[in-house]
């Protein structure tokens, strides 16, 4: 059966027909050639395929595409908004918060996503909110230190 | 933050025709002042003996280390690549600091067969420490180049001359100055780098030793950077490929007469390789599941328990890795001798970036774009299966999402390769998670057998070594001992025949972290013996300076209060060296007896490592040992029966997470005099001893087996 399903991605509206479950990621990586999102498991346990869908990070390896009808995507490419780089951005840079980059946008994403439901996290509620995020290169501390600085940019209301 | 607007382009996807002439290398480049440098010349004769015999057959006709262009950027061509090491950032610093430009107008140029000069590989912590004295040699060779052009242009002599940031000037008359882009500009200047050059005093570097943000950084959180499975090129097809159950089963029959139920799914058999190819990634895995095969495994005679039993068995003679004095009389002189057997089980690599390339064919050259510690390797064999050139065969290296020594091996991209050839199009082969578990090359379980003593006045006086599978690396001990003697059975991490059921391979410091352990393990216990407190018997049984520096060191930011073990406190020493540089850890640990749950709540690193380029980036390298270092020493281990292997996915093999997190501090003894040293192993190096001997201090039980899981912690304890 073919439907046709419409979606928001980074901004702008999608249309796509479909006549299979597909699953979101590679949808992401070979129709719109956003290869931000990464494939790292396939089963959903390493979080580097993480998206946004309506301001939740979710696992796309996972989701099938039919889904996000009606809703709205942000990948990693979506995020900087003009050439502005998001203050959460910002702060994995400044903070040296990657190595091999691999996992970074599912890093980033899952940060922005805990933010967005809790602009104040405990450390605690971060290590919890990012520990299903994995990272060989072991940058985990530097990223939690990252993600505790665009906190504080918050202040600000220039974060979300 | 600055931005780097040239750098996507470092890993360019330029077309050109290759194999390129030094003239049509720089005429592709345009103008400017290149340093080539010959075979023979620094970098080889910085290399060990067998690597150098691997440079047999070598296309020589050029090869350049760095253009300044007519811009008055400056390239550096290297073929080391960037798997989030941060050497992309390092060698560009020792780069801008010879040539005295501003760090942001070096543009790497990394991994590229086609452009940069022949090198063995990204391992062994060696991009610094060996590619760093040609490359600093070339960039003062084109400093001295510019500075005599300089002399012309301004009609002045050299020696009244200096350099600021690209521009050189009257040391006098500062109106009398020109900058690097003007006399570059319209001419094109070869030089090869035959003399040894002057080098900067370390007093006089501005960049080198000042902390820098990763240059990669921003690429690498807008999702612009390209790693291998993110090139796309038209009419490319994903593969996937069908796979035995176990090593060294052998094909039965195949049926894949459903795969035409997959519209648009073509079929490949060639020998050995049956695969399908499909222009959708699922698609092609629909078509996979189509194929039933039917697979004879060979008989299963080990698993992770008896793997150790039978690797003593099947050892080759040992071979001295080091000795003095005499064992019979080391033995009499102790007045306590103490004899364990350590263990460690197999371990994968596991980065987050499974093993890619995608590979395009075209009449009789091939371009392979491949995750890979060593695409000029990866060039020989592609070219060897393909039966093409060597100089026919071009790999460009994007970033490595990950490597630790994982990526020195190129199946995925000969795979590829093959499959090119086979289809006429371009191909991609992504590793699923199964596959990368499947093929990667583990490190070796292996055991390590000490024999030890000490006198009445707590100094160690025997020391009986024999380390099985690991290899010598770390093997041979630093301390002041009278009669020891090191020996080491089975070639290292590659193995013997017959002794692995499946591939091993170099993994982060191979062999050290097994050593280690087992050495800084065992010298815990016979402080434990002596009654002496675990820093001061090492102080004591120390003769080396630079080892009892790095642990005064990090005793100082640890706050190390002298106690005999176990004291109850959770605390614990390792120390080691590995790559030419110094380690000394110390941490803090909780054990729940309940649960036999090991946390890690403190490390800290005391590191020396000659001069340091970059201390934030060591800074990283050392957090990001001893968190990845947590893994093999808590959880980490391969189950498998024969040659089947059953972790093939996070799901079983856990990895460390965020809530595993101890509170790291780093301690760099940055020594200006010294050459720079390894910075992207040692500190991995320690983290087994350290935690074991905190485990012991905590609850006084010795544990002898890594990964120190809840079960052999519950099972130590009952």
């Amino acid at each position: 059966m073919i439907k046709t399903i419409h979606f928001m991605l980074n901004g702008q509206p999608k249309r796509l027909v479909i006549d299979r479950e597909r699953m979101l990621l590679w949808v992401l990586r070979t129709d719109f050639g956003l290869t931000g999102a990464k494939y790292g498991c396939g089963e959903g346990l390493c979080g580097a395929c993480s998206v946004l869908i309506n301001n939740e990070a979710v696992r796309s390896c996972q989701l099938p595409v039919e889904e996000v009808n009606g809703k709205e995507i942000v990948t990693i490419e979506g995020l900087a908004r003009k050439g502005r780089l998001h203050p959460l951005q910002k702060a994995f840079v400044k903070h040296d918060a990657l190595q091999c980059g691999f996992c970074t946008p599912g890093m980033v994403l899952t940060a922005y996503s805990l933010l967005i439901k809790n602009p104040r996290p405990t450390l605690e509620q971060i290590t919890d909110a990012m520990d299903e995020n994995l990272c060989r290169c072991g940058s985990h501390q530097r990223i939690i230190r990252a993600i505790q600085e665009a906190i504080g940019d918050m202040k600000g209301g220039e974060m979300l | 933050m600055k931005k780097y607007d040239s750098l996507e382009l470092d890993f360019h996807d330029i077309e050109l025709a290759f194999p390129l002439s030094r003239r049509a290398f720089m005429r592709l480049m345009g103008g400017g002042l290149f340093i080539f440098f010959c075979l023979g010349n620094p970098l080889a004769a910085q290399q060990q003996p067998r690597q150098r015999r691997l440079r047999q057959n070598l296309p020589s006709d050029f090869n350049a280390f760095l253009r300044i262009g007519e811009d008055g950027r400056v390239s550096c061509f290297t073929g080391k690549i960037e798997m989030g090491q941060g050497i992309i950032t390092s060698l560009a610093q020792i780069l801008a600091d010879e040539l005295e430009v501003p760090l942001d107008s070096v543009d790497m140029v990394m991994g590229d067969t086609a452009l940069c000069p022949w090198d063995m590989g990204t391992f062994g912590s060696m991009s610094t420490r060996f590619f760093g004295p040609p490359l600093r040699a070339a960039a003062a060779e084109a400093r001295a180049v510019l500075i005599e052009l300089a002399a012309e242009y301004l009609q002045t002599s050299s020696s009244q001359l200096t350099v600021e940031a690209g521009v050189i000037f009257h040391t006098s008359q500062s109106k009398k100055r020109v900058t690097y882009a003007q006399l570059t500009k319209g001419k094109r200047i070869a030089r090869r780098l035959t003399r040894k050059a002057v080098l900067e005093k370390a007093s006089e570097f501005t960049i080198v030793g000042v902390p820098v943000t990763r240059r990669d950084a921003e690429e690498k959180i807008t999702g612009k950077a390209k790693f291998a499975g993110d090139i796309r090129e038209p009419d490319m097809m994903y593969a996937r490929i069908v796979r035995p159950p176990a090593h060294d089963a052998k094909l039965i029959r195949v049926d894949t007469s459903a795969v035409k139920k997959i519209k648009g799914a073509w079929l490949i058999e060639d020998d050995d390789l049956v695969a399908v190819l499909h222009e959708d990634p699922e698609l092609a895995e629909e078509a996979l599941r189509q194929i039933k095969a039917q697979w004879m495994k060979p008989l299963a005679t080990v698993d992770e328990t008896t793997i150790f039993d039978h690797l003593v068995k099947v050892a080759p003679e040992g071979q001295v890795v080091s000795q003095r004095g005499n064992l019979a009389e080391g033995k009499r002189i102790s007045k306590s001798v103490v004899e364990h057997t350590y263990f460690d089980g197999y371990v994968a690599h596991a980065p987050i970036e499974t093993h890619t390339a995608l590979a395009k064919v075209k009449g009789d050259k091939a371009t392979i774009w491949a995750s890979t510690q060593t695409p000029f390797r990866l060039q020989e064999e592609a070219a060897a299966t393909l039966g093409f050139p060597v100089e026919h065969v071009r790999v460009i290296t994007p970033f490595v999402g990950g490597g630790f020594g994982g990526k020195t091996r190129n199946q995925q991209a000969v795979e590829a390769a093959r499959l090119a050839k086979l289809s006429g199009k371009p191909v991609q082969v992504a590793w699923t998670r199964a596959e990368e578990f499947f093929y990667d090359t583990f490190r070796p379980a292996a055991i390590v057998k000490i024999k030890a003593g000490f006198n009445g006045s707590g100094l160690i006086t025997l020391w009986d070594y024999g380390v099985y599978y690991a290899g010598e690396r770390g093997a041979s001990h630093f301390y002041n001992i009278p009669h020891h003697r090191t020996m080491a059975y089975g070639d290292g991490w590659r193995g013997t025949p017959g002794s692995h059921p499946f591939k091993t391979g170099a993994w982060r410091a191979p062999g050290n972290n097994t050593n280690t352990f087992a050495r800084e393990s065992h010298i815990d216990i016979l402080a434990a013996q002596a009654g002496i407190d675990s820093l001061e018997f090492r102080l004591k049984n120390l003769k080396d300076k630079k080892m009892i520096r790095v642990l005064k060191a990090a005793a100082r930011k640890f706050g190390w209060r002298s106690s005999k073990a176990p004291s109850g406190r959770g605390w614990g020493i390792a120390t080691g060296i590995d790559a030419g540089t110094y380690v000394a850890h110390m941490a803090e640990v909780e054990v729940d007896k309940n649960t036999g749950n090991v946390h890690v709540k403190r490390v800290v690193c005391a590191q020396d490592m000659g001069l340091c380029i970059n201390p934030e980036g060591a800074a990283i390298q050392i957090e990001g040992c001893i968190t990845m270092g947590l893994g093999y020493t808590l959880s980490e281990e391969i189950h498998f029966k024969g040659g089947e292997i059953f972790d093939l996915n996070f799901d079983t093999y856990e990895i460390p997470k965020f809530s595993w997190l101890p509170k790291i501090e780093t301690v760099i003894i940055d020594d200006k005099k010294a050459p720079p040293q390894g910075g992207g192993e040692p500190p991995i190096i320690c983290t087994g001893g350290v935690v074991a001997n905190a485990i012991y201090d905590a609850i006084g039980v010795r544990i002898f087996q890594l990964p120190m899981n809840p079960e052999r912690i519950k099972q130590a304890l009952s």
